[in-house]
């Protein structure tokens, strides 16, 4: 589903990002851990065409991201708060998401319907626009935003970060179900070893810009991603 | 666009400097009346006109709070340090710069030099004052508007001579130089606000107050009447939305309405300097073009704060550009629309108008629309949070952008004119118009290209926050 090749990001002589060669196949689970400058960020940004590559590229599903915008509608993602439009409400942020994502308002309701619990009353006819609520219940919008329209790819940039243990407990299970569907491929990035591993079934670690292992998640894998971070 | 702020600041001082030494040869030569009395006599409109410049122009500097509130800095510190900040700004020092030399002319001229430095420093703590009343009053709308109904109401019964306020007020500036002690008053005054703004800032010190920051109570509006144009819809459901919930585009209907107003000025026979027929095409191009140029300059500024989800979603450009340029073009023709009371001018006054509007919808929002792909700007959304920061958004740089826009089409009309007659210069104007509208589908294919090509840059640019 997704192809990198020869991908190479350098600012000012620094290289920050060098992936020769990663294959992601379609309904992966993907989870990338790493410390921070890892390059973490920056391979989603290119995978978005957010950022230019300095060398080489990245294909997904046979659309070279930063020649087409034919990757765009089958792509969604959720990286930090520049993908929320501040002064929309929740409700009129899902409906713009799902109009551009040929959704109607009906189809809309039944997704936020389904997620009631994640939303924990906190978020749905609440009378406050999401620039005026917290930033976890921010979070809670954009991840639910990505699932809008049932995307091919989707991709979240440290999703667990600032979500209340519960929110965690239930965000897992969403992405376990993805992950479960064999024609979604999802790309999760996290700081927590613990979550990464129950979520995906392969788990990249990247340090300095590049990939220094790359494992199918099994019982071993905690205990190995342990003994590489510990200093 | 600094250097035009600059270079306007210098023109201003240079004008202020020039009229402090001049003004008192000329109100001698010409009015034959004692400078210190005349000048005294219309202070209260400059204090006044002072005021209410300050309350447009003069931005409260932006002090973040927060982070100094459990540092071992003492609260009455803080707030004193963000006062005095305020004191420290180009809108006290001008005053000087007409004052100083006014005063220095006055003592050369035989005036008692120690009267006139009391007298001075009367006007200069009011100048203070001034200063402080304004950052009390920027935060409360109700009270400016309040204040300007009140001057416009004292001025008009002025210039019927119906009541001359100046006659009380005059005595009471002139008074600083003739009794010693008067000049305490302003002093006093000026204490005063100081205890009053630092009374106010220290109550809003809190993070539960001032410092908490506005949150309103939202409706989730839907605009369903939008949705028969499809994607075009969408956008312009959104736009309508960002001008309705926030400060800074709200202010870009203002402006529209202050530009359709502006033409009065020009139309009214009032200043002699705006009679010529281009300045009359000037005017023309102005009036309908408010939100045009205040709203259309910013796009895609004002996405800015999301823009790395409008570019990664299905959003094709040409109908994203396409919705932003139909926003314009509505706001143009309503502007046209409510102009109509122009025609109190005469209908070729109006005709020129509706010229101009022409021009403005073919020509104007294309180049519009265009820089607006080159400008990186981010814009700030959201409401300010802090206590002293900048509540109101009125921007001089939207001035100084709009200015090179309006010389083309008074140059065309101006060639018309002189060449041929009045109505060709409008035919050549119109035709202008028309002609960029005809060329509308490749201006949007242009617009979009230039989107792709600057398109990391302006990612780029966006997310830096300064």
């Amino acid at each position: 589903m997704i192809q990198v090749s020869n991908l190479r990001k350098t600012y000012n002589g620094v290289t920050v990002l060098n992936i020769g060669h990663l294959e992601i196949p379609q309904g992966e689970s993907f989870g990338l851990v790493g410390n921070n400058g890892a390059g973490k960020t920056t391979f989603f940004s290119l995978l978005l065409d957010l950022i230019e590559p300095s060398n080489g590229h990245i294909t997904s599903n046979h659309v070279q991201v930063n020649k087409s915008e034919g990757w765009k509608p089958f792509t969604a993602a959720f990286l930090d708060e520049t993908f929320l439009i501040g002064y929309l409400t929740p409700e009129e942020y899902f409906y713009f998401i799902g109009e551009l994502r040929g959704q109607n308002k009906a189809d809309v309701d039944a997704l936020l319907k389904k997620h009631e619990d994640f939303f924990n009353d906190e978020i749905l006819n609440k009378k406050k626009y999401l620039r005026d609520l917290s930033k976890g219940n921010q979070k809670k919008v954009g991840i639910i935003a990505t699932l809008i329209g049932n995307p091919q790819v989707i991709i979240l940039d440290e999703p667990f970060a600032n979500l209340d243990p519960s929110t965690q407990f239930r965000l897992k299970k969403i992405i376990k179900d993805i992950a479960d569907n064999s024609t979604t491929t999802i790309l999760v990035s996290s700081h927590d070893l613990a979550h990464t591993i129950e979520v995906s079934n392969r788990i990249v670690v990247m340090n300095k810009g590049e990939v220094v292992k790359d494992i199918k998640t099994s019982a071993e894998t905690l205990q190995e991603l342990e003994q590489y971070f510990a200093v | 666009m600094k250097i035009f702020m600059i270079i306007a600041a210098i023109y201003f001082s240079l004008i202020f400097l020039g009229a402090g030494v001049a003004t008192f040869y000329l109100i001698k030569k010409e009015l034959g009346q004692d400078p210190l009395v005349l000048v005294s006599k219309f202070l209260i409109y400059y204090t006044v006109g002072d005021l209410l410049m300050r309350l447009f122009f003069q931005k409260i500097p932006i002090i973040n709070i927060r982070p100094l509130l459990t540092l071992p800095i003492k609260r009455s510190t803080i707030i004193n340090f963000a006062i005095g900040k305020t004191m420290v700004s180009f809108f006290n020092f001008i005053h000087a710069l007409f004052f100083v030399p006014f005063c220095v002319v006055l003592i050369k001229e035989g005036y008692n030099p120690v009267n006139v430095i009391l007298w001075l420093l009367a006007i200069w703590s009011l100048t203070y004052c001034v200063n402080l009343l304004n950052t009390l009053l920027t935060n409360k709308d109700s009270l400016l508007i309040g204040f300007v109904v009140i001057v416009l109401v004292l001025g008009a019964l002025q210039y019927y001579n119906l009541f001359d306020i100046t006659t009380v007020t005059g005595s009471f500036y002139y008074g600083f130089y003739t009794t010693y002690y008067l000049f305490l008053v302003p002093i006093a005054l000026l204490a005063f606000l100081w205890i009053a703004t630092f009374k106010y800032f220290r109550k809003n010190l809190y993070l539960d107050t001032g410092l908490k920051g506005k949150h309103e109570e939202a409706k989730t509006e839907n605009y369903t009447w939008l949705n028969q144009f499809g994607t075009m819809g969408t956008f312009l459901k959104n736009d309508i939305k960002l001008i309705r919930r926030n400060k800074r585009s709200k202010t870009t209907v203002v402006m529209s309405v202050l530009f359709l107003f502006y033409g009065i000025l020009f139309f009214s026979s009032g200043i002699e300097a705006y009679q010529g027929p281009m300045m009359q095409m000037f005017a023309a191009i102005f009036v309908t073009g408010g939100f045009l140029f205040t709203f259309g300059q910013f796009v895609p500024s004002w996405d800015s704060a999301y823009y790395p989800l409008m570019m990664s979603q299905n959003i094709p450009y040409r109908d994203y550009i396409a919705s932003k340029w139909w926003l314009v073009v509505i706001g143009t023709v309503i502007s046209m629309l409510l102009s109509v009371f122009y025609m109190y001018y005469g209908f070729s006054i109006y005709l020129s108008i509706l010229v101009g509007a022409i021009y403005n919808i073919g020509v104007n929002s294309h180049l519009i629309l265009l820089g607006g792909a080159y400008t990186k700007s981010p814009i700030d959304l959201a409401s300010s949070k802090q206590a002293f920061g900048d509540k109101k958004a009125f921007n001089v740089k939207t001035l100084l952008l709009t200015i090179p826009k309006l010389l083309v089409p008074m140059l065309l009309y101006g060639v018309g004119f002189y060449l041929i007659s009045p109505e060709a210069g409008l035919a050549f104007v119109a035709a202008a118009g028309i002609l960029g509208f005809a060329f509308r589908n490749k201006m949007f294919t242009i617009i979009e290209r230039v989107y792709k090509t600057e398109k990391y840059k302006t990612i780029n640019a966006y997310s830096q926050k300064n």
